[in-house]
């Protein structure tokens, strides 16, 4: 157990050297590589923030039968009221209704010449967070309920704008990911021919292959681990350069909007990522140059 | 120790290297290699730690049959034998005391252990004083001495050496072989590959003599 300890120390030493040697480069490589899509994440995460909130804005209008009678359609509020769901309700009578329409121009003339006013009571609820498909669902079957209205659309759009940004930044992240692993097989490659002699000495005087190769499984994965803390790093910093001018830019539409910086959680999935990343290319890079040391 | 029956070695293209070699070494025996450069002395050193593999008949190894080991077995095999290679293969980049540590690295020694061990090792080959020194500073007997410190560290039951006194005058040389028999004395199976018969007279050893590919 001692001396397998002792082997993993030696192991490990010798990928910490090589790391603060040459290795810190490729980290920093790979840093850069994961800081592009981890920092897109985090600002498609923030704006998926604003969109929930933005997309429940939009208020529901509950369009009651038009031969409803007043008394019928104020008890509706007491139900509307007792839903969880709900976090606002008023009340539109239908004179209010038409006195809004009447204002906009040109169509005093027009209700006018109807006579009669066409236009029924109407409450208008503001959701809180959640599913509103069901919420809408189910308003539409309280009694006297003829018509429910939500102004999903904008939300819609901006749904699938996000999807499209996600998908863009899965591909960029995958293609990246591609390009960690190229650069950890390269840099151990590098390391395994620097190395050779005496990896051909260690094999001919008794050395397994497990020795000769874990201190390359340890460098490898180092590497990935330390691209990964760089990466957050440059994100933190970055995101937090950008919040500066965003806030600015924010503050003209009267919003606080920030770009938050990546969960803790968010973090150590990176670093475990590139980590894991890491040690594919170094598994890829010593199957295909340890075995061709005798 | 070490038996060879009717082995061959063909290496691809057709260059026969060894035919039909019948010999066995008991434990604790002292034995020379002799034969001409070419007559196939390394390669039948080399099958014996599995660095080559016999294209036919059986070499056996403390009872392995050494052509038929796993890859996975093969370091463990070559941990039972110290090895001392005609060009050393000692590491330049590191200490006379590194090297011999190499070795005890892969081995399951606790470190205080293998240093010791190391230290004992360069002791018993005359190199107690060098430990820091780079190989590159020792002259060609010591380097080679070195080699031989790093073959026993593990302490082997049987020890090989290819032509360990091939670039030593003769006094180095005969300090080195000096090295090899009181290892002998010791009880571990020393083979060492010469073409230098004069040399070897002076042990009393048996001799192999390696001609064409054939024990003659």
């Amino acid at each position: 157990m001692r001396a397998w300890l002792s082997q993993h120390q030696r192991a490990l030493r010798f990928a910490l050297r090589r790391l603060a040697g040459g290795g810190v480069l490729s980290a920093v490589v790979i840093g850069l590589a994961l800081a592009l899509p981890a920092g897109g994440y985090a600002m498609l995460e923030s704006l998926r923030g604003l969109a929930a909130r933005a997309s429940l804005d939009p208020q529901i209008s509950l369009f009651l039968r038009p031969d409803l009678k007043r008394a019928e359609a104020l008890a509706l509020e007491r139900p509307l009221r007792a839903d969880a769901r709900v976090a606002r309700v008023r009340f539109v009578p239908r004179e209010d209704a038409l006195s809004e329409l009447n204002k906009l121009q040109g169509l005093a003339e027009i209700t006018s010449a109807l006579g009669r006013n066409p236009l029924p009571d109407a409450y208008v609820v503001t959701p809180r967070e959640g599913d509103i498909a069901l919420l809408l669902s189910d308003l539409a079957r309280l009694p006297g309920v003829e018509h429910v209205q939500a102004d999903a659309a904008w939300s819609r759009r901006l749904a699938a704008a996000a999807g499209i940004a996600r998908l863009a930044i899965w591909l960029l992240a995958a293609l990246l990911s591609f390009g960690l692993v190229a650069v950890v097989f390269n840099t151990i490659r590098l390391q395994i021919l620097t190395h050779r002699e005496e990896i051909e000495v260690s094999k001919l005087i008794g050395a397994t292959d497990a020795f000769v190769c874990r201190p390359f499984y340890y460098l490898g994965l180092l590497q990935g681990v330390a691209g990964g803390l760089i990466a957050v790093g440059i994100v933190w910093g970055a995101l937090a350069l950008l919040n500066r001018q965003i806030a600015v830019f924010a503050e003209t539409f009267g919003s606080a909007f920030r770009v938050s910086p990546l969960a803790v959680a968010d973090c150590a999935m990176l670093v475990c990522l590139a980590a894991s990343l890491g040690w594919l290319g170094a598994h890829m890079s010593v199957s295909k140059h340890l075995r061709e040391i005798q | 120790m070490v038996s060879f029956s009717a082995v061959a070695k063909r290496y691809p293209g057709g260059q026969e290297a060894l035919k039909e070699v019948t010999f066995s070494l008991k434990a604790g025996e002292l034995a020379f290699l002799i034969g001409r450069s070419g007559a196939g002395k390394s390669t039948l050193l080399k099958l014996i730690p599995a660095i080559e593999r016999p294209t036919s008949g059986s070499v056996i190894v403390n009872g392995q049959n050494v052509g038929a080991l796993k890859r996975a077995a093969i370091p463990y095999l070559r941990r039972s034998i110290g090895m001392v290679f005609q060009d050393q293969k000692l590491l330049y980049d590191r200490s006379v005391f590194e090297n011999v540590m190499l070795p005890l690295a892969f081995s399951s020694q606790p470190p205080r252990e293998a240093a010791r061990r190391a230290r004992a090792a360069l002791d018993k080959v005359g190199l107690a004083g060098r430990e820091n020194a780079n190989p590159i500073q020792l002259s060609g007997g010591e380097q080679q001495r070195v080699a031989i410190a790093r073959a026993v560290v593990n302490r082997p039951g049987l020890l090989i050496a290819d032509e360990p006194t091939a670039n030593l005058d003769a006094d180095a040389a005969a300090r080195v072989l000096d090295i090899f028999v009181a290892f002998r004395q010791v009880g571990v199976t020393v083979l060492i590959a010469t073409h230098d018969l004069a040399l070897v007279e002076r042990y009393a050893g048996t001799i192999l003599r390696l001609d064409q590919g054939r024990i003659a």
